[in-house]
């Protein structure tokens, strides 16, 4: 794939920005002693929602979505930012995204106890975030600009 | 060439620089927040000291009287529940994997208590009752049973059992102080329900009996174990709140079953129910299923809004500020809603007042709206909301907290100081996220803090008292507290005018 100069300057902020936001909510759980994802699944609302409440019934299984979610959310970032398997980390972003959004999709007639920013019917940031990785993974930046220059040579 | 790649392929690592230092720059500012609020308020967030209990290896024979629905409810906080009651949890359990009720009673700790006997006046309950002493294997129908209690038609001759050493008394209003009088001079040590007492004369009788007897003598006010009070008085004793005038405490509730109108048992009638020891000494009434079952409706046998709900209110703030009985006290309200036959009111206002304390309590309750008003004490500097969770935010316009909010340092719109039992939060100073949740109760239920039963704590308060001995956490003074303000109460509204506390005589006048 070629890109002109200002298309991929615009790909790689893009992929910075959406990186850094990974990786300052994985930070600050990370340093937050009393974090858990329970109260979050515990909001749960829509179709998934006793999928979700499941998962949180279990302190064991509790415990490793909290890993997952904080390493998760700091390795995608790193990813993204430093452009080091980017790729992967748009997927994993998407399947971590994915699971936010349907845990409490914005859908008319659902309410929730976490306070929402905006105003939103059906599309939200996190599922605009989540487009945007889609974006990013089928127009790749981390081979020009970033680590997987060194890996993926062309 | 390489140069070129070396430049391309790092190009965004100085981003983490830039990350970094933002952080750094966040999380310094955060603490200096923090550490000022800290430095200011000299509190800190984790578990305040609760007593501790000492050995428990001397079992304890109880006997229980009253098995209704507060009644099965302290049976269980001892140990006991009725077969059918396990059924339903593991049946609802099984459905919804959230439902942790049998799973928390299985978890409760063993009290080394056995149940030796049980009373109930109404056939039914008086055999459901033996069913749940017998189950100290905690299962469900067919499950393994222990010995059963033995049925005691009267609770005259439960009390005077040989093999009884305590009695919990889960009875109507009217019933509290003769069976505690009774208890105590048997000797037998006493958990009694709220309020302490149905008349004013008995609240001096009950007293006396328990000193003179030397017994160990609990209230039922289980609220006297929630953690958050524990640290409420600490943030109080350390003048966190400034000079204290007014306390707001309120009831709200909007169902029938909150305004006492309970479900009448279909077992029940003139044959299944000993009518005539239920009345008691109060006033003779042709039998009736409402007033058995919905007692509370009634002056006869209860003591209305103010023993069944202020008291749980007054206690805490007794807890909390050590008040006392107050100097005077008015109430006004009447029977608004439940239009139902009732005596007793739906709607209360007392004020009482403390004026050696320079305070007023003001207690308001409705029985048929369900807002949300909570309990509120207020300082010149700050207030602070009490519920399972602890909140005190600043005045705007308080003195000693004037140059820290002139900086920004103290926002008066956000909390100064929280604290949710559970946490491990060493800060304080919560997000508004976690305050959201923590204010649903939604964090806490799965992890770190665990959820006890306060009415279990308060019974193995009351039980190691009695092994160890010490001072219950709701002893007979503080019960003593309690029964001559809500008369007081009750009084002001019934006679309609302003009653107060003879300190020097022991008397309402």
């Amino acid at each position: 794939m070629k890109y002109s100069n200002t298309q991929l300057s615009w790909l790689v902020i893009l992929r910075i920005a959406i990186g850094w936001h990974f990786l300052y909510e994985g930070m600050v759980k990370l340093m937050n002693p009393n974090w858990s994802s329970v109260g979050f699944l515990l909001d749960s609302n829509g179709f998934l929602e006793s999928f979700f409440y499941s998962l949180s019934s279990d302190p064991s299984l509790v415990y490793l979505i909290d890993l997952l979610n904080i390493w998760g959310l700091i390795l995608i970032g790193l990813g993204l930012i430093l452009g080091f398997l980017a790729r992967p980390a748009c997927i994993f972003g998407i399947i971590l995204l994915s699971m936010y959004y349907l845990s409490h999709p914005p859908f008319a007639g659902l309410r929730y106890a976490v306070p929402s920013e905006g105003s939103y019917l059906i599309i939200n940031k996190t599922l605009i975030e989540l487009i945007a990785l889609a974006v990013l993974f089928v127009f790749p930046s981390s081979s020009f600009v970033g680590i997987d220059r060194f890996i993926f040579k062309k | 060439m390489i140069r070129r790649d070396l430049l391309k392929g790092l190009a965004t690592v100085p981003v983490l620089g830039a990350f970094a230092y933002a952080w750094y720059k966040k999380r310094n500012y955060e603490r200096y927040l923090k550490d000022n609020i800290l430095e200011e308020i000299q509190l800190k967030a984790t578990a305040p000291e609760v007593p501790s209990s000492g050995p428990m290896d001397k079992k304890i024979r109880l006997g229980l009287i009253g098995y209704g629905i507060r009644g099965k409810q302290l049976a269980r906080a001892a140990g006991f529940a009725h077969p059918e009651l396990i059924d339903s949890w593991i049946k609802s359990a099984s459905e919804n994997g959230s439902d942790n009720r049998y799973k928390e009673f299985l978890e409760q700790e063993d009290l080394n208590v056995v149940l030796n006997g049980v009373c109930d006046i109404f056939e039914t309950y008086g055999h459901m009752a033996r069913e749940a002493g017998a189950n100290i294997f905690r299962e469900g129908s067919g499950g393994k049973m222990g010995p059963a209690p033995k049925r005691y038609h009267n609770y005259q001759d439960l009390i005077n059992a040989e093999d009884i050493d305590a009695v919990i008394i889960a009875t109507p209003d009217h019933w509290h102080g003769p069976m505690a009088i009774a208890a105590a001079k048997a000797g037998k040590h006493i958990y009694v329900e709220k309020p302490m007492t149905w008349s004013v004369e008995e609240s001096y009788e009950v007293r006396k009996a328990v000193r003179e007897n030397n017994v160990v003598f609990q209230l039922g006010h289980q609220g006297r174990q929630t953690e958050s009070y524990f640290k409420a008085k600490e943030a109080v004793d350390k003048g966190l709140l400034g000079k204290i005038t007014l306390i707001e405490v309120t009831t709200n509730r909007n169902d029938p079953n909150g305004a006492w109108v309970y479900p009448i048992h279909e077992d029940a009638n003139p044959n299944t129910i000993d009518w005539q020891q239920f009345i008691g000494q109060a006033p003779d009434h042709p039998f009736s299923l409402e007033r058995f079952f919905r007692w509370r409706c009634w002056w006869d046998y209860s003591t209305g809004l103010s023993g069944d709900l202020l008291t749980h209110e007054f206690d805490a703030i007794n807890q909390i500020l050590g008040l006392g009985i107050p100097h005077a006290a008015v109430s006004s309200g009447g029977i608004y809603y439940f239009k139902d036959g009732r005596t007793v009111p739906d709607v209360l206002h007392t004020v009482y007042e403390y004026p050696h304390r320079g305070l007023s309590m003001v207690y308001s309750a409705t029985l048929a709206n369900n807002r949300k008003r909570g309990r509120v004490i207020m300082g010149h500097d700050a207030s602070m909301e009490l519920s399972s969770d602890l909140i005190i935010k600043a005045d705007p316009r308080s003195t000693r907290y004037e140059a820290k909010i002139k900086e920004g340092i103290i926002d008066p719109a956000l909390p100064l100081f929280t604290y949710s039992p559970g946490m491990q939060n060493v800060d304080a100073v919560t997000s508004p996220t976690e305050q959201y949740f923590a204010g649903r109760g939604l964090l806490y239920t799965h992890r770190g803090g665990k959820w006890v039963n306060t009415t279990h704590l308060h019974i193995k308060d009351w039980l190691n008292c009695i092994r160890n001995g010490g001072t219950t956490s709701c002893n007979i003074e503080q019960g003593f507290e309690e029964a001559i303000a809500a008369h007081m109460g009750t009084i002001a509204y019934k006679e309609n005018r302003k009653v107060f506390w003879d300190a020097d005589n022991e008397r309402i006048v």
